[in-house]
């Protein structure tokens, strides 16, 4: 091919550019890459690169500050909605994004995560959901599904014993404040483009002011799961969306 | 002249706070400093400011943690158990580098204890509190005026350093009313631009982490710099109060609370003839070792007053005894102690009583 013809073609698709050029850590089929993917692609759609504060987890994507060309900011394990909270407060003009995983989110940051939703802090969360501590080496999370068998309920989770998992999206639902709640995946073509979808409304919702938003996506950790990344993608749809169906919830 | 108001302990380190420039402020709700939340909950919205009554102690430290990063002048206030709490969130800052004043109103402890003054969590204080290798600036008041102008130090020093600045009060200074000026802002400001999180408009980005996966090359880095930051503090940043020190036999030594009846008994015992003193060490960290082995090496002996078990004695023995310093033969001072644990105030009269004995 000649160069005159490339530069006649229209780019169509490339690496955003609020995501850096570099390697990233993740597993190949874990998740986290492709809903960073989005996130950078909506950054991108909707501007707003300049004025994003990304907060990051402890667990698989506590480096996420290094893959997005935005201000980035660590925090405890279990703290995000706290210290994204914080900085909400002083800049209320700026898009703060807590990025967290299910024990992050679900386990150690229970108070804050409800309690954050309940003040309505007008802030997107966007919150993994892969059933799994994947950084730690693959123990049970608060949404690891009954008898799945993990380094920490090695017999299967004993619903008995341990509880069923926790439902984030409709325990949020419960509380008053929250603008927007809803479930995607990204396990295939179709629910990854809903997902996108549902992250730019949760976006939105925040360039507009209008309060807490919530999006949890079901996500694949074949190397937490022990499985291939094809079985990783299966697992999501015949497993785990009949127990956390996908959806909106609310959209106010 | 400015006026004398009247004011409880907790409620001028509010005033005070909020005239240091502090927006933002976040705590929960536990005695003896249930004073400060309930003033900045009244006092923040009239300057556009922030208060949240957070779901935790572990929240609200982590909400500073966050106003921090972004720029702001961020506080806390909790009592022993919750600033047990808070220890997280304060390694966190250590490890960031992000500046921060923490308020301990302190109580009776272990566990539940009590939520009378006590001095006990001066330890926990001293040597950082939570985990790994890092301090915080440690200011300890011992009026109602003292809470207020260290207050506006405690947020220069945090700034400066960029280092979490604890103010360790107890619970009698925090509730006791007395007449006071209140402070000036110190005037002074400080550029955050090159590490604030403000969004990466027209430059890099901005990180605020403390994971340094690599051990050389990072973390070992990071914590040589802490160190080399800790040496200056060190070296600038000692405060103290001597007392009648200067031709005293017998030299008290306390802080805060303890310190106003430690001085309290040396006027007193002076009345009586008894040429007794004080050194009253105002940073706890850093601690005025040397300025301490001095002092001491004039007197026949020291009498340590503390509401713990004899805490802040183990920095006097290091300080009296220890040879790694300038002025290096130890000093020959004895050292008695005398300590109060179930959150009560030591007794004038038994101070008085001990160092009259000392005569016999």
């Amino acid at each position: 091919m000649k160069s005159e013809e490339v530069m006649e073609k229209k780019l169509v698709y490339g690496r955003p550019k609020a995501l850096a050029d570099c390697p990233m850590h993740y597993c190949p089929g874990c998740g986290h890459s492709i809903v960073h993917k989005l996130l950078a692609q909506l950054i991108d759609e909707l501007e707003i690169r300049e004025k994003c504060i990304l907060v990051a987890p402890v667990g698989c994507s506590v480096l996420a500050y290094f893959y997005f060309k935005v201000d980035g900011c660590e925090a405890a394990h279990g703290r995000a909605p706290a210290v994204a909270t914080g900085l909400k407060r002083v800049h209320p003009d700026k898009m703060i994004i807590a990025y967290q995983g299910d024990g992050d989110l679900l386990a150690i940051g229970t108070a804050e995560t409800v309690h954050a939703a309940n003040r309505g802090e007008k802030i997107s969360v966007i919150f993994i959901n892969n059933a799994i501590y994947g950084m730690t080496g693959g123990q049970m999370a608060p949404t690891s599904l009954a008898r799945q068998k993990t380094a920490t309920s090695p017999y299967g989770r004993d619903p008995a014993d341990v509880g069923q998992p926790i439902r984030a999206c409709e325990l949020l639902n419960t509380l008053e404040a929250p603008l927007f709640i809803e479930r995607c995946a990204v396990n295939n073509v179709k629910n990854t483009i809903k997902t996108k979808r549902a992250l730019k409304k949760v976006l939105m919702n925040q360039i507009s002011g209008k309060g807490y938003s919530f999006v949890e996506i079901l996500s694949m950790c074949p190397t937490g799961w022990g499985v291939t990344p094809q079985q990783g993608a299966d697992w999501v749809e015949e497993a785990m969306i009949p127990y956390y169906p996908l959806g909106n919830i609310r959209d106010r | 002249m400015a006026e004398k108001v009247l004011m409880k302990g907790n409620e001028a380190l509010a005033e005070s706070a909020i005239i240091a420039g502090c927006r933002h402020y976040f705590a929960y709700p536990i005695t003896p400093q249930n004073e400060i939340p309930a003033y900045m909950a009244r006092r923040m919205p009239q300057i556009d400011g922030t208060f949240i009554q957070a779901e935790s102690e572990i929240a609200a430290i982590n909400m500073v943690f966050g106003a921090s990063a972004a720029g702001a002048r961020a506080m806390t206030s909790s009592s022993s158990p919750g600033i047990s709490l808070k220890q997280e969130g304060i390694s966190y800052l250590s490890g960031a580098g992000l500046p921060a004043v923490v308020v301990n109103i302190m109580r009776g402890g272990p566990g539940l204890g009590n939520i009378s003054g006590s001095q006990a969590d001066y330890s926990q204080a001293t040597r950082g509190g939570g985990h790994g290798d890092y301090r915080m600036i440690v200011l300890a008041p011992s009026s109602v005026q003292e809470m207020a102008n260290l207050t506006i130090k405690a947020f220069d020093l945090a700034d400066e350093y960029r280092i979490v600045v604890m103010i360790l009060g107890d619970g009698f200074l925090g509730q006791i009313s007395e007449p006071l000026t209140l402070p000036n802002p110190s005037g002074r400001s400080f550029n955050k631009a090159s590490w604030a999180l403000t969004g990466a408009a027209g430059r890099e980005p901005h990180l605020v982490m403390s994971l340094r996966l690599s051990p050389e090359e990072a973390l070992e880095k990071v914590n040589l710099a802490l160190q080399e930051k800790y040496r200056v503090i060190t070296e600038r940043e000692k405060r103290f109060e001597t007392y009648l020190g200067d031709d005293a036999d017998y030299l008290l030594v306390g802080f805060g609370t303890a310190a106003r009846i430690c001085k309290g008994a040396v006027n007193s015992l002076r009345r009586q003839g008894v040429k007794a003193g004080l050194f009253r060490p105002i940073s706890l960290w850093p601690f005025p070792h040397e300025e301490l082995k001095a002092a001491s090496r004039r007197v026949k002996k020291l009498l340590v007053v503390e509401m713990n078990s004899g805490q802040m004695l183990e920095d006097i023995r290091l300080a009296l005894y220890a040879s790694g310093d300038a002025d290096s033969s130890p000093s020959s001072a004895e050292i008695d102690f005398y300590g109060k644990m179930g959150g009560t105030v030591p007794q004038i009269e038994e101070i008085i009583e001990r160092v009259i004995s000392y005569e016999k």
